[in-house]
């Protein structure tokens, strides 16, 4: 029992996190088999992949978010948003696309910035003013849009449609965002800023970093990777629609997928890859609910469950992650006025 | 040392002998008086873009219809003081309102033990939501996602996603009913009751040792559990009580809205928004629960006035948005603007009755006993 404690600490919370999602898998793989179907077929695989690419974009930037000390509730309407947008500027006409695709993360840039800027400037709860923003939003969808808008022409909806194998475009996509949002966190400045910031605003400042920007940074990151989510969800529907985020749940379901797969809410420390271990155990829960044709209310019950359950698994071994700086026994309370610490026989 | 002590203590001292007056100037100034004029504002304003707003009756039941999310926020306000969040209280809403429905039925006799139910089960929600955060230590932000995930679910595969039919009419009554023929008011409702029910024993709470307790944990807990308090019985209270309310919320919602899925929808957010607008600081240890109640008829009152002044009801969440960042800044701004003060102690409102030491003639260690 002790030993196998040990193991589990030596584990870092990624590791824990793609064990999990092979419990999942090897879980998936007998039940999806016991009703005779196989789970490894190229169109069931696809079909994972295809579901983690929405969330995946999401996750990314929450990600970043998170781990800045914020959070972002804005996306599921700046995802709406974004599919509007694009359908909107793109009106099925091909010659379009680049500009749809450009206004549409520009605006979701900005919505970012405003984000970013209300965060970091006007010291509001990450969790109040994405909140906030996410209604305004939502407010302005609901007046000026009473159903699907727009479309999208075929040669964008190839994007969301085709795929190198099994492997969807979309994911692709997502897998190189996801590639650039570590390198930004490993490889930057702003990246290590990022980590410094979520780990202690106030230590971060002390220590000359401007705090406010990689905060920024990361909100403006976060609302472009759900604009691009917004255009995924264009490209498959055809249409924009002004409850496609919200019909999602995907603000709570990124940031589960976020701490699901081991970043701390509270910041400061988390990696994308963690990120990605979440996403995949979603959509393949998901999939395995799916194909086992489990009632689709009872599926936001075992995810729920699962996300309980699996953080609290992380939150056991999470407490002590560093070695300890006094020794268990002996004179803990007073070691200077004790030099020479008198050890038993 | 000495003397900036003691120039520190005088300040305090002069606030504390302030006039009452004076204090009740300076208690408006902060995030959770300022609420209260901004609600005077706002009632003011519909009553005179609409005169008759203002006749007892019709107020009194402008009360009575906000009373489920002032009785919410209150609920949320003992979660959010205490440093925590809980996002399950919109499915707690409406797994409520499913329950009765689908328990009572037409069964008059029936009302009583259901009702039990409702609380017992609101009360185990809570429960087990305070049990999770504390001592799995996981993020009440995930417990109580998960929560509303699953309760929701569940409530959801349990009627099969449609409306269920309506409760017997005396349950009905406790959200929809009063007391009829009062003098001047025509009729006092009981959600007004039971809500003046809650305030009172939230205002009574918070100054009792629970209270000072549930703040102490809210502004540090790690500082709160070496002076003594079990941190994590403190919180699972605040979340029972959290449960417990959206159930109260719920009960007379059935009265309202009646039986339907879509009731308690959102309510967390709302319920948030409102805890917020009334100066509570998200983090915990900062806020007073009666602001927070204020803040729920602020916020209720700002979407009556919208509707008189006949703007579109789909705009009601920007406005909810933008007011609620322009609340929160300008409340940051005010908490800054004290912290950045020359003499902080001496400008501290927050602080200065609970913390101001008694100064003891000729001592050095003022009132420290």
């Amino acid at each position: 029992m002790k030993q196998r404690a040990s193991f589990f600490q030596r584990l870092s919370s990624t590791q824990i996190v793609y064990l999990v999602a092979l419990v999942t898998l090897i879980l998936g793989v007998l039940l999806v088999n016991s009703i005779g179907r196989s789970f490894f077929s190229p169109g069931n695989i696809s079909s994972i992949l295809t579901g983690t690419s929405v969330l995946g974009f999401i996750a990314i930037g929450q990600t970043l978010v998170i781990l800045a000390g914020s959070l972002d509730l804005s996306v599921p309407y700046v995802t709406s948003l974004a599919s509007l947008i694009a359908a909107g500027v793109m009106a099925n006409n091909p010659n379009n696309v680049l500009s749809g695709v450009l206004l549409t993360l520009g605006t979701a840039a900005v919505i970012g910035l405003a984000n970013g800027l209300i965060v970091a400037r006007l010291n509001v709860h990450g969790f109040i003013a994405t909140l906030g923003v996410g209604l305004i939003i939502s407010g302005f969808l609901a007046t000026n849009f009473k159903g699907s808008f727009g479309e999208t022409p075929l040669a964008f909806r190839l994007v969301g449609a085709t795929g190198i194998g099994p492997v969807p475009i979309s994911t692709i996509i997502m897998l190189a965002c996801a590639g650039l949002a570590g390198l930004l966190l490993h490889r930057t400045r702003v990246g290590h800023h990022l980590y410094a910031v979520g780990g202690d605003i106030a230590v971060a400042r002390t220590s000359g970093i401007r705090v406010d920007v990689p905060v920024i940074t990361a909100h403006v990151i976060c609302s472009v990777l759900a604009g691009m989510a917004g255009l995924l969800l264009a490209s498959r529907l055809g249409v924009g629609s002004p409850t496609v985020g919200s019909q999602g749940g995907y603000d709570l379901l990124s940031i589960a997928a976020v701490v699901l797969g081991g970043t701390l809410l509270s910041g400061g420390k988390g990696t994308i890859t963690g990120t990605l271990g979440g996403v995949l155990i979603f959509a393949m829960l998901d999939n395995i609910m799916s194909v086992m044709q489990v009632n689709p209310f009872l599926k936001d019950v075992v995810r729920g469950v699962v996300i309980v359950v699996a953080v609290a698994v992380y939150a056991r071994r999470r407490i002590v992650s560093r070695p300890e700086r006094f020794p268990a026994k002996g004179s803990v309370e007073t070691p200077a006025a004790q030099p020479v610490p008198v050890e038993g026989p | 040392m000495s003397t900036a002590l003691n120039s520190e203590r005088s300040a305090i001292l002069k606030q504390n002998r302030a006039s009452r007056s004076e204090r009740l100037l300076r208690a408006v100034r902060t995030p959770g008086g300022a609420v209260f004029v901004l609600l005077t504002g706002l009632l003011a304003t519909i009553i005179v873009l609409n005169p008759s707003f203002g006749e007892p009756g019709s107020f009194i039941r402008f009360v009575g219809r906000t009373a489920p999310i002032a009785i919410a926020a209150i609920g949320q306000y003992f979660v959010i003081v205490a440093g925590e969040f809980d996002l399950s209280m919109g499915s707690v809403v409406t797994m409520q309102v499913i329950v009765a429905g689908n328990l009572i039925r037409q069964d008059d006799s029936k009302v009583i033990p259901v009702l039990v139910l409702m609380l017992v089960l609101g009360a185990f929600i809570g429960l087990v939501n305070g049990l999770i955060t504390t001592l799995l230590k996981v993020p009440s932000f995930i417990v109580t996602l998960g929560m509303m995930l699953a309760l929701l679910g569940l409530v959801l595969y349990w009627t099969g996603g449609a409306a269920q039919g309506n409760p017997a009419d005396s349950f009905r009554q406790i959200g929809r009913g009063g007391i009829q023929d009062v003098p001047v008011l025509d009729i006092i409702p009981y959600p007004v009751i039971i809500l003046t029910a809650a305030a009172v024993a939230g205002f009574v709470l918070m100054r009792r040792p629970y209270g000072r307790m549930l703040i102490a944990v809210g502004d540090n807990p790690s500082a709160a559990a070496l002076a003594g308090s079990r941190v994590w019985w403190v919180r699972t209270r605040a979340f029972m009580m959290s449960s417990l309310s959206a159930t109260v919320a719920g009960i007379l919602l059935v009265g309202y809205a009646g039986v339907h899925p879509s009731v308690g929808r959102g309510y967390e957010f709302t319920a948030i928004t409102a805890v917020v607008l009334g100066g509570v600081v998200l983090g915990g240890g900062r806020g007073w629960v009666l602001s927070a109640a204020a803040g729920a008829f602020a916020l209720e009152s700002l979407f009556t006035l919208l509707n008189f002044m006949g703007l579109q009801a789909t705009w009601r969440d920007t406005v909810q948005g933008a007011i609620i960042i322009i609340a929160v800044a300008a409340a940051s701004r005010s908490w800054q603007r004290k912290r950045k003060g020359a003499s902080s102690a001496a400008h501290d409102e927050q602080h200065q009755l609970a913390a101001a030491p008694t100064p003891a003639e000729g001592t050095e260690q003022g009132g420290r006993v």
